[in-house]
C-alpha cells in the first residue's frame, strides 16, 4: 500500500460546527498547533441551522435570572436524568461565552438600553436567549469562523504563515480514530476532493460531529449527521452514554413531502404563534404533564396575558419543553385531528402584524413562501414532529470532555452524551457547544502538552484504508452473496426503519423488528459498492457514512428496548410512564469486539453490548435549588433521604 | 399536480474536460432542483458529485447554474420549469471545477483570510458592549450572508476576467468591509487601520462597476450594492476625493 | 437513464468563463430567458432620450412660451437668451458666447445623471455590455471598472449632486412662476402648470434618492443613535433611494416631457389650456 501522508499536530478536532471551532480556538490560544477536520466547507456546519437563540442567563430582559434558574429549567427539561454538574457548569458559564462572542464581532439583537436582547423559550423560565432573528445558529459559526481567520491573520504576521498554528481541513471525512496503545494517537481519513488518505498523528482528539438524524427518514439535521463521531468513539473504545434519547422537535415542516421535516424554529411559539388541531382548537391545554402544573396557563386568556406580563400570568403550554408537544401533536394527529398534509396549524398569522412577523421571523417567512407557496402572515402552517437533536452521546467527564476509557479522546457538543439528560430545551444546544467546545479544547490542549508522542503503527493505517476501500471491490469479497448493494437504497431502508420502528412512540416488538432489520442491513453493507473513482465521490462517500449509522442506529434501538419506561426523548407505548427507579440508571454502549473488527455478527446479538450503571447522586446544594414538593415527582425515595 | 418526467442537461467531468449528459428524471410535486440531483444520485448517476448540506438555504453550499443562472439548487423549486422545458445544471462557471458540480471555492476563503478582522474597542470588557438597535441593523443585513458565493459567482469582474482575481475580493469581502466598517463597536480607525481606504487600495472596490449581479442573485435577498458596496465607495470618496475632509483629516488627525 | 453524451474535452479553452480549470462549457452563457431585454430597453430609452435632448439643447429656439421655460434652459446664463419676466436669467457669459445657452447649464444635470448610481449600471449594461446580463459573458478581454481615468471620475457623482441642487431649485422658482398666465399675471394655473408640478417633484424626488444624499445625509455616520435627526433624514432618503431606478426613469421621462410641452406652445403647435 502506498505510503500514507503524515501531519503532526497537537490537537486535532474533529467537527468544524460551534463545538469544534469553539474547541479549536481555545485550543490554539492556549498554545496548542491545532487542526479542524470538517466535512464540509468551512462554515456550512450544521450549527447554522440553528435557529432561536443561545440560552445564557444573562439576566437582560428579566433581572430575576440567574444560573440557578437556568440549571433548575435544565434538569427539569432533561427529567432529572442530566449529568447535574455539566448542566451547572453550563448554566454558569453560558453567559461569559455569550459575552466573549461580541468581542469577536457577533452582533445580537438588542434591547432599548443597548444590551443583548434574550428572548422566551420552551422551558426557559425567564426571556433567556441571546437571538438574531431566527439565524442565531448562522451568527454563531460566521463569528467563530471570522475569529478563527483572526487568529490565523494573527499567526501570519508573526510567522508568514496562515496555517502555522491553525488550519482547517475543509471536505475531509475522518474514518478512524487511531490509537497508540490505549491512548490517542492520531486520526486517519480521506480527502473528499481526491479521495485521497492522510493521517494526522496528535496525541488529543476532540470530536465535535454533531448529531445522528441522518438515519431517520424525517429529520430536521443536514447530509452531514450520520453519527461519525458517535462510531469513532465506539469504535476507539469509548462508550456512548443513553442513546435512547432522541428529540423529535414538535414544529418540522410537513408538506411538500421534499421539504418534509425542515425545522419551524420554535420561536414560533416563543413570540406568540399558538397550536390548533383541525377543529380549531388550541389543544396543548389538554396535554400538561402533573409535573408541569403549577408553571403553565390553564386557559387561554391566561395564556395570552402572559405575553406581556410574565410576572404574574403562568405561560402557554405551547411553550412546554418539545418532548412533550411532540407527543401531544403525534397523538392529535393520531386521532383524526390533524392538517391536510398529517400535521396540526401553528398559526402566528392571527397572533402579530404581518410586518412585525417578517422582522422577527424572517427565515421562517422566507421558507414557507419559497418552499411550501405558503404566506404566514395571512395562513397558518402545518407542521409536524421531526427528528432534531440526540441527547445520548459520548460519555465524558463533565469537567474535562474527557471522554471515558480512552486518554486523549475528547468530545463537544450534540456528539457529547449527559449534558442535557432525557430531553433537551430550545437554546440550551448553542450554549453547550461553546461551554464544553471551551472545555474541551482547553483540557485537550492541556492533556497534549504533558503526553508524549510516538508515532501510529503502520498496520494500523493499513487496515483503515483498507476498510475504507472496501466499498470498490465489493463484488469481489464475496462473490457467493449477490450484486453489490446500492449504498443509496441501504441508505433508505435505514432511514425508513428507524423512522417506523424507532420513531418518537416506541414499541417493543417494534424495536427487535428493527434490531433485526438492522443486523440484515449490516449483512448488506458489507456488500455496498460504489462506481467511479475516489475523487469526489457520493456513492463512496456514502458507502463509508453506513457503518456509522448502523452502529448509532444499533445503540438507539438497544438501548431503546432496554429502558422499559417513558422519560423525555424516548417513550414507550408499552410502558406509557416515568418511572423514578429509571431515573438513576445510565445505559452504556460499548462495542461488543473491542479489536475494532466489524464482523457482521448475529442480529441478535449484534455490534453492541448494553450496561447498566448508576447515576452519580445530585450534589445536595444543588438539590436544594428545587422544592421537595417538585422531587418527589422525579426522585426515588432513596435519593431524598440521602 | 402528480409526477412527471422531466429532461435534464447535467454538467459533468473534471478539470481536464467534461460535457453536458442527458437524463430523464421523475419529479414530484413540490421538489426542488436538488431533490432531483439526488434522485439522479440514487438511481442512474450514485457518483455524481454535488455539495450540499442543509437542503433549507440556510447553509449556501449547493450552489450551480441553474439554466444559465446563479443559483442554489434547494431553493430553486421545479415549478418555474415549464415541464417541457430541459432544465440545464452546471457548475459555478466563475471558480474550478473539481468534479461535476463541485467547484474548488478556495479564492473565497483565500479572500476572507486577507479582510483585517474585527478590532474590539479597548476598554471594553466583555458584558460591557452596549449598541442600539439602529446602529447594528445595517451590518446585521449583511451578516445574514449565507456565503454561498453566488455573488462572486456571477460578478463579471472575476468570471469574465480570471486575471482579476488577485486585485479584487468580490462582493461578498467587500460587503464584510462595510459590515466591519459600519460596527458600531469596530476600532480599526483607533488601531490606525483605514477600512474605507484599504477597500478601495487593497481589495479592488474600484471594479465594481455597480452593475448589480451580486444583488440580482442573493438567495438572501441582501440589498449588497445599494446598502453595503455603493455606501462604501462613498465612504472611499470621503477618504480618497473629498478635498475638504482629505484637508481636515491632514489638519486633525481624526475621522469625522 | 442517460441517453446520450455530448463530446467531451473540446471546449476551446480562452479567457472568462472559458479560462483553464473552469468547467469546459462552450458557450457564453446558458441562460434560456430573454435576458437580453432589458440592456436593449434600457439602451432604446436612453437613446431616445439623448437624440431627442441633443436636439432641442442645440435647437435654440422654442424654449420659452410665457410663463413657461424649458427646464433645458433653465437657469439661461448667457446673453442670447430670451428675455423672460422674473425669470431664470443671468448673463453671466456674456455675448461671447455664441451657441445654444442651454449647453451651459446642462453640463451640470447631465454630469449628475451620467455619475449617478443607476444610471451607470444601465449604461454600463446597456451600451457598453459590461456585462450585458448577468452571468452573460461580457465581450471585452480587459476591464479595470472605475479603477483608472476616466472611470475614476465617477467617483465625483457627489460634487454633481452639490450642483443639482440649486439647479432643482431653479426648477422649483420656474414652477412658482408657472402659476401665472401669459400676461404675467399671478394666480393662474393652466396644464402646463401641472406638467411643471410633476415633473419638480420628481426632479427633486430622484435628486434627493441619489445614493450620494443618502450618504451626506446620514449613511457615512458610525452611531445613528447619536444622532435621531440625520437618522430619521437617513432613513426617509433610504426609503427613496430604494425607488432610485424607478425616479430616475420618471424623472427623465418628465423633464423631456416638460421641455417638448413648452416647445409645442412655444412654436405654435398648440395652446396651453388653462384650468384658471
Amino acid at each position: 500500500m502506498a505510503a500514507v501522508e503524515r501531519q503532526q499536530w497537537d490537537v486535532v478536532v474533529v467537527g468544524a460546527g460551534g463545538a469544534g471551532l469553539r474547541a479549536a480556538i481555545e485550543a490554539r490560544e492556549r498554545g496548542a498547533r491545532t487542526a479542524v477536520i470538517c466535512k464540509s466547507l468551512f462554515g456550512k456546519a450544521h450549527t447554522v441551522m440553528a435557529e432561536g437563540g443561545i440560552a445564557a442567563a444573562m439576566a437582560n430582559a428579566n433581572p430575576h435570572d440567574t444560573w440557578q434558574v437556568h440549571f433548575r429549567d435544565t434538569m427539569r427539561g432533561g427529567k432529572f436524568l442530566n449529568q447535574w454538574r455539566m448542566a451547572e457548569l453550563h448554566a454558569q458559564e453560558a453567559p461569559d461565552r455569550v459575552w466573549e462572542l461580541e468581542t469577536w464581532g457577533a452582533l445580537f439583537d438588542r434591547t432599548k438600553d443597548g444590551r443583548i436582547s434574550q428572548r422566551n423559550f420552551g422551558g426557559h423560565e425567564y426571556p433567556r436567549l441571546a437571538h438574531v432573528g431566527d439565524r442565531t445558529g448562522l451568527e454563531l459559526i460566521r463569528t467563530l469562523q471570522q475569529k478563527i481567520v483572526a487568529l490565523q491573520q494573527e499567526d501570519h504576521r508573526e510567522t508568514g504563515d496562515y496555517e502555522s498554528r491553525l488550519k482547517v481541513f475543509q471536505e475531509c471525512t475522518v474514518t478512524r480514530i487511531l490509537k497508540d496503545g490505549d491512548r490517542v494517537g492520531g486520526v486517519f481519513g480521506y480527502v473528499r476532493e481526491s479521495g485521497r488518505f492522510f493521517v494526522l498523528e496528535a496525541p488529543a482528539v476532540v470530536i465535535a460531529t454533531g448529531g445522528i438524524g441522518k438515519s431517520f427518514k424525517v429529520t430536521s439535521n443536514s447530509w452531514e449527521y450520520t453519527g461519525d463521531g458517535h462510531a469513532l468513539a465506539l469504535l476507539a473504545g469509548a462508550p456512548l452514554l443513553n442513546m435512547e434519547f432522541v428529540q423529535f422537535h414538535p414544529t418540522g415542516m410537513v408538506w411538500p413531502p421534499s421539504v418534509k421535516g425542515i425545522l419551524v424554529t420554535e420561536s414560533v411559539r416563543g413570540d406568540g404563534g399558538v397550536l390548533r388541531n383541525s377543529d380549531g382548537k388550541r389543544f396543548m391545554f389538554d396535554y400538561i404533564p402533573d409535573v408541569f402544573k403549577e408553571k403553565y396557563a390553564e386557559t387561554e386568556e391566561e395564556a395570552d396575558r402572559w405575553y406581556d406580563d410574565p410576572d404574574d400570568n403562568r405561560r402557554p403550554p405551547e411553550l412546554l419543553p418539545r418532548d412533550e408537544v411532540a407527543r401531544a401533536i403525534n397523538s392529535e394527529v393520531k386521532e383524526g385531528r390533524g392538517s391536510p398534509h398529517g400535521g396540526v396549524f401553528l398559526d402566528v398569522s392571527t397572533r402579530m402584524p404581518a410586518e412585525v412577523i417578517k422582522r422577527r421571523l424572517p427565515s421562517m417567512y422566507h421558507q414557507f413562501k419559497e418552499l411550501a407557496d405558503v404566506d404566514i402572515t395571512a395562513e397558518p402552517m402545518e407542521v409536524g414532529p421531526t427528528c432534531h437533536y440526540v441527547m445520548g452521546g459520548i460519555a465524558v467527564d463533565s469537567d474535562t470532555a474527557a471522554a471515558r476509557g480512552v486518554p486523549g479522546l475528547f468530545a463537544a457538543g450534540e456528539v457529547a452524551g449527559g449534558m442535557h439528560g432525557s430531553n433537551r430545551l430550545g437554546g440550551n444546544s448553542l450554549s453547550d457547544l461553546l461551554v464544553f467546545g471551551r472545555r474541551a479544547g482547553g483540557y485537550a490542549a492541556e492533556y497534549a502538552a504533558a503526553a508524549t508522542r510516538v508515532p501510529v503503527a503502520e498496520e494500523q493505517v493499513d487496515s483503515a484504508a483498507a476498510e475504507a476501500l472496501r466499498p470498490f471491490s465489493a463484488e469481489g469479497l464475496e462473490p457467493d452473496a449477490g450484486p453489490p448493494e446500492n449504498p443509496y437504497t441501504l441508505h433508505q431502508e435505514l432511514q425508513q426503519t428507524m423512522n417506523d420502528l424507532v420513531g418518537i412512540i416506541r414499541r417493543a416488538p417494534e424495536m427487535e423488528r428493527a434490531l433485526e432489520k438492522l443486523a440484515e442491513l449490516r449483512t448488506r453493507a458489507r456488500r455496498a459498492g460504489v462506481e467511479g473513482h475516489r475523487q469526489f465521490n457520493p456513492g463512496w462517500h456514502l458507502a463509508l457514512d453506513l457503518r456509522n449509522m448502523l452502529l448509532v442506529s444499533e445503540c438507539v434501538a438497544r438501548a431503546a428496548l432496554e429502558r422499559t419506561e417513558s422519560r423525555g426523548g424516548h417513550t414507550r407505548e408499552d410502558f406509557p410512564s416515568m418511572d423514578r427507579a429509571w431515573r438513576s440508571v445510565n445505559l452504556l454502549c460499548r462495542l461488543t469486539d473491542p479489536t475494532g473488527g466489524l464482523a457482521a455478527t448475529d442480529p441478535v446479538r449484534g455490534q453492541i453490548d448494553l450496561v447498566r450503571e448508576t447515576t452519580e447522586p445530585i450534589r445536595p446544594d444543588l438539590l436544594a435549588l428545587f422544592e421537595k414538593e417538585e422531587l418527589v415527582k422525579y426522585l426515588a425515595d432513596e435519593e431524598l433521604y440521602e | 399536480m402528480s409526477g412527471y418526467e422531466a429532461r435534464f442537461k447535467v454538467w459533468r467531468g473534471d478539470a481536464d474536460g467534461g460535457g453536458l449528459e442527458d437524463f430523464r428524471v421523475e419529479v414530484n410535486d413540490g421538489e426542488v432542483v436538488l431533490d432531483i440531483i439526488h434522485r439522479l444520485q440514487a438511481t442512474q448517476a450514485p457518483d455524481l458529485a454535488v455539495r450540499w448540506n442543509c437542503k433549507a438555504g440556510k447553509c449556501g453550499s449547493c450552489s450551480a447554474e441553474i439554466n444559465g443562472r446563479p443559483r442554489l439548487m434547494c431553493m430553486t423549486r421545479m415549478s418555474v420549469f415549464d415541464r417541457e422545458e430541459t432544465v440545464t445544471v452546471t457548475p459555478l462557471r466563475t471558480f474550478p471545477v473539481i468534479r461535476d458540480l463541485v467547484t474548488d471555492v478556495g479564492f473565497n476563503y483565500a479572500k476572507a483570510r486577507e479582510i483585517p478582522a474585527f478590532v474590539p474597542p479597548a476598554g471594553l470588557g466583555p458584558g460591557e458592549y452596549r449598541m442600539m438597535q439602529e446602529d447594528v441593523d445595517r451590518s446585521q443585513e449583511f451578516r445574514k450572508c449565507i456565503e454561498c458565493f453566488l455573488c462572486q459567482d456571477t460578478c463579471h469582474v472575476v468570471r469574465d476576467h480570471e486575471e482579476n482575481k488577485t486585485a479584487f475580493a468580490g462582493p461578498r469581502f467587500l460587503m464584510r468591509i462595510a459590515e466591519l466598517d459600519m460596527h458600531p463597536l469596530d476600532a480599526a480607525a483607533e488601531a490606525g487601520l483605514d477600512r474605507k481606504s484599504t477597500a478601495q487600495d487593497d481589495h479592488g472596490l474600484g471594479y465594481c462597476n455597480i452593475t448589480k449581479c451580486c444583488t440580482e442573485v442573493c438567495p438572501e435577498g441582501i440589498k449588497i450594492t445599494d446598502n453595503a458596496l455603493i455606501p462604501l465607495k462613498e465612504r472611499a470618496v470621503d477618504r480618497k476625493y473629498d478635498p475638504l475632509v482629505w484637508l481636515g483629516s491632514k489638519i486633525r488627525r481624526r475621522s469625522p | 437513464m442517460a441517453t446520450g453524451t455530448e463530446p467531451t474535452g473540446t471546449a476551446p479553452r480562452g479567457g472568462g468563463v472559458r479560462a483553464p480549470g473552469r468547467a469546459a462549457i462552450a458557450a457564453p452563457h446558458l441562460r434560456t430567458d430573454r435576458w437580453w431585454l432589458a440592456p436593449a430597453a434600457t439602451a432604446a430609452g436612453l437613446l431616445a432620450f439623448v437624440v431627442y435632448s441633443t436636439w432641442r439643447a442645440f435647437a435654440n429656439a422654442h424654449y420659452y412660451a410665457a410663463p413657461y421655460v424649458s427646464p433645458f434652459y433653465s437657469p439661461c446664463l448667457a446673453e442670447n437668451c430670451r428675455d423672460m419676466r422674473a425669470g431664470p436669467n443671468a448673463d453671466l457669459f456674456g455675448s461671447w458666447w455664441g451657441i445654444s445657452p442651454a449647453i451651459i447649464i446642462l453640463i451640470f444635470p447631465l454630469g449628475f445623471r451620467l455619475t449617478c448610481y443607476y444610471y451607470r449600471k444601465a449604461y454600463y449594461r446597456g451600451f457598453w455590455a459590461s456585462p450585458p446580463a448577468c452571468a452573460v459573458a461580457e465581450p471585452h478581454g480587459k476591464y479595470t471598472g472605475e479603477t483608472r481615468f476616466p472611470l475614476i471620475l465617477q467617483n465625483i457623482h457627489r460634487y454633481f449632486f452639490y450642483a443639482a441642487i440649486p439647479v432643482a431649485g431653479v426648477l422649483t422658482y420656474d414652477t412658482v412662476l408657472a402659476f401665472r398666465d401669459e400676461h404675467y399675471a399671478w394666480g393662474h394655473m393652466g396644464l402646463g402648470t401641472l406638467v411643471f408640478l410633476v415633473n419638480i417633484v420628481l426632479i427633486w424626488a430622484y435628486t434627493l434618492s441619489c445614493h450620494s444624499c443618502r450618504h451626506i445625509v446620514g449613511g457615512k455616520l458610525k452611531h445613528f443613535s447619536k444622532h435621531p435627526v440625520r437618522y430619521r433624514a437617513w432613513q426617509f432618503v433610504g426609503r427613496l433611494n430604494a425607488r432610485h431606478m424607478q425616479l430616475a426613469w420618471a424623472s427623465l421621462l418628465s423633464v423631456a416631457l416638460a421641455d417638448f410641452y413648452v416647445y409645442l406652445v412655444a412654436s405654435g403647435v398648440f395652446d396651453d389650456p388653462r384650468f384658471f
